[in-house]
């Protein structure tokens, strides 16, 4: 099968391409790159042509960071319904936190996992596996056992590894094998029973605020066990001020630190609690203005390298509560570009840098093969209308849960066709 | 014109609400004075008080003011939160809902609850208490006693004392008491002060003997023993000779200050029992205006309901 991607405006950022090209995709890879009109291809076999014209031409998205709860929680989502929600969002490659149940902390669960996703999922799927077993934060998981079956980086997400020796540990025994440490940076006993951020709005609702020291305490732990012991850092979703200024000052000094922050984190403030929805809570919580700024700022320095939406699928079930008892998390793959590019308008990030940030760095830092549009990689490509204007509509979600606070918002940037070594997963026409 | 939907909190209501709320609560007080304490104003209403954490006081009064007013009250106690007992709290109010009740008093243990069951029921809510974050009437019984005895709101000093953090009376009494034009005053240890309350426009101090002389109003909060995590204080003993409101403390109070507590008292540890005692002890006047504060809004809400059906 071979495909022509017509006239669309090629970005990828890895090779440094931002104008109108034509690609030719053939056998699920990328056969040719070349200025609109000017691919010569075999006429034997005719090619199917898209048409990109108005739109934007990019590697597939990678997103580091999403929960697809299989095994053990399906009615929230599955790889399947999971991956259905990344086509739709434009992501072509997904890694997978390991807090299912079980907990992705043996060989076994990643090879079903991986296996599942082999013959279910419509798009790249990377697993990555528990730093401790059953994420009880006691012991150390079997990393090179999990490596070996396919982990691409370790991670207790949504628990954070609490004690300091365990981590230590960790990151000396994760140099062996070279894989980063995702951490869910969160002193607990800073944000027992939380549910906000601390301060003026948690005072005014009467809700018991996780104050952002919370975060930036494990943050500052974290590079200092790594500044002696080697290992390296990958901070998840980072949402203060200060924890932003202390990875910024880590890199200065060259250490092997990384960070990701989620979309919501930089769209939306504490404000957005009021009202007490369900769907504004999520760990670690919605912060100040003071903090988004600062956030702006980490993504435009480089300090922030990637995006990441944090995808966390809840039921109807585990949020239609009181807002102490609904769940943490929001999903996020299917408003991730178009939140993103707002940092585009407000003239944060350039295009082709908020594209750089969902493809080429995640792919450098995780060492996948992936995020670029290089002569013989695979075909995994996003189409997107930039500036067509649409409302989110949450009930047109492919994913299985529909937990997001954007429902409504009137946003640009659709996705129109996502690729996976060259098959079309996603096309807004057929949807 | 009172054209509010639901009580969820005094954040809500303006100078002129609460005016109109007071003037009807004072017009209602005789009625509960009178041999046959009951007038027909609310007869055929239905009002359920769900309370979904225990409360004698607060109920009571819910229950006694619907009663002078002729309505059917029932009363429904559900000392589990939701999602242990099994029902989804949102089914359970749309459940009652079901069965046509004018009126939804709603008490929790959590803070937001009232105000999202509003957004899922049509039916009015009162809050009768969430967790810390609103409990307006109390706020408006307490502006209702101070307007009483001062014959004024407007430029009236107010301290509050005590575990300033897990008080939803608080809450409630500085949007009031900032919407009636008077100063208040926080005080308490630094661990029950919540973070970025100054911006709520009230001052905060730690010293209570300090900040007594000139204060029109002292409102003493109860300990709630039952809220604290067990970092917050040292002891009940240390707490109670740093904040307790004793006699030889009030001598430095102006000679017609009001003591207020929205009980239930701890005796002793927030307020000696001579204080308690003393005549500028407003604190069982409180109770009494309470009824007639919530016949007030009970009133105001459902006349406010037949006015939009007309």
């Amino acid at each position: 099968m071979t495909i022509i991607i017509k006239n669309g405006r090629v970005i990828d950022p890895a090779n440094n391409i931002d104008e109108p090209k034509d690609i030719l995709i053939s056998k699920g890879k990328i056969k040719a790159l070349d200025l609109p009109g000017k691919i010569n291809f075999n006429t034997e076999e005719k090619p199917s042509v898209i048409d990109a014209k108005g739109c934007v031409v990019c590697p597939g998205l990678i997103d580091m960071h999403v929960h697809f709860r299989e095994p053990g929680f399906e009615y929230k989502e599955t790889i399947k319904t999971g991956c259905e929600s990344a086509a739709a969002g434009g992501f072509t490659s997904v890694a997978i936190m390991p807090n299912t149940n079980p907990v992705n902390d043996t060989r076994a669960v990643t090879e079903h996992i991986l296996s599942l996703a082999k013959s279910e999922g419509l798009v790249n799927v990377y697993a990555i596996a528990a730093i401790t077993k059953k994420l009880a934060g006691e012991s150390l998981s079997e990393m090179g056992d999990l490596k070996n079956a396919g982990a691409i980086a370790f991670s207790d997400d949504g628990r954070p590894v609490m004690n300091n020796e365990l981590m230590r540990r960790a990151f000396e025994y994760s140099k062996m094998f070279n894989l980063p440490l995702i951490q869910h940076s969160e002193m607990l006993d800073l944000t027992e029973g939380g549910c906000m951020n601390e301060g003026m709005v948690s005072t005014e609702l009467g809700l018991k605020g996780m104050p952002s020291e919370a975060e930036d305490i494990m943050v500052y732990r974290d590079i200092a066990l790594l500044e002696k012991t080697g290992g390296r850092l990958h901070v998840a979703h980072i949402s203060s001020k200060n924890s932003v200024e202390l990875v910024r000052q880590a890199k200065s000094k060259g250490l092997p630190v990384t960070c990701e922050v989620a979309p919501h984190h930089f769209t939306l403030t504490e404000e957005a609690v009021r009202g007490y929805d369900t769907n504004t809570k999520m760990s670690p919580p919605l912060r100040t203005s003071d903090d988004v700024e600062a956030i702006k700022e980490g993504l435009r320095d480089g300090t922030i390298d990637i995006i990441a939406t944090d995808h966390a699928p809840h039921d109807i079930t585990d949020k239609h509560l009181e807002y102490q008892n609904a769940c943490f998390g929001i999903v996020g793959l299917e408003t991730a570009l178009p939140l993103s590019l707002k940092l585009v308008d407000e003239k944060i990030l350039s295009l082709s840098n908020v594209i750089k940030k969902l493809t080429s760095t995640p792919a450098d830092i995780f060492s996948l093969r992936a995020g670029n549009l290089s002569l013989g990689s695979d075909a995994d490509i996003l189409i997107f209308n930039p500036s067509l204007e649409y409302a989110i509509d949450i009930s047109k979600f492919h994913s299985k849960s529909k937990n997001s606070p954007f429902d409504g918002w009137k946003v640009k940037g659709k996705t129109t066709h996502t690729l996976v070594r060259g098959k079309t997963v996603y096309s807004e026409k057929t949807n | 014109m009172f054209n509010l939907k639901n009580i969820l909190g005094t954040k809500s209501l303006s100078k002129e609400d609460i005016i109109t709320i007071l003037d009807t609560a004072d017009s209602f007080k005789e009625i509960s004075t009178r041999p046959i304490k009951k007038v027909p104003t609310l007869r055929g209403k239905t009002v359920i008080n769900l309370f979904f954490e225990p409360s004698t006081r607060t109920r009571t009064s819910f229950e006694i003011a619907g009663k002078r007013l002729s309505a059917d009250v029932i009363n429904i106690s559900e000392y589990s939160s939701s999602s242990v007992k099994g029902e989804n709290l949102i089914d359970t109010a749309l459940n009652l809902e079901a069965m046509h009740p004018d009126i939804m008093v709603v008490r929790h243990s959590l803070s937001g609850i009232p105000e999202m069951l509003s957004q899922f029921i049509e039916c009015p809510i009162i809050n009768a208490g969430d967790g810390y974050h609103e409990h307006p009437t109390q706020a408006l019984l307490d502006l209702q006693t101070i307007r009483e005895a001062k014959g004024t709101l407007m430029g009236l000093n107010v301290v509050i004392v005590g575990d300033i953090a897990h008080s939803r009376v608080v809450r409630s009494n500085i949007y009031a008491m900032k919407t009636m034009g008077m100063h208040v005053k926080l005080i308490g240890p630094p661990t029950m002060i919540p973070l970025g309350i100054e911006k709520m426009g009230v001052s905060v101090s730690y010293n209570l003997e300090d900040s007594i002389k000139g204060m029109d109003v002292i409102m003493m909060l109860r300990l709630q023993k039952e809220r604290q995590s067990k970092y917050l204080l040292s002891s009940i003993r240390e707490y109670s000779n740093l904040y307790c409101l004793t006699s030889k403390l009030l001598e430095k109070a102006k000679d017609d200050v009001l003591i207020f507590h929205p009980g239930p008292v701890n005796r002793g540890i927030e307020i000696s029992l001579d204080v308690m005692k003393s005549e500028r002890s407003f604190i069982l006047t409180q109770v009494t205006n309470g009824v007639a504060i919530r016949m007030a809004l009970m009133y105001l809400l459902l006349e406010n309901k037949n006015d939009n059906n007309n």
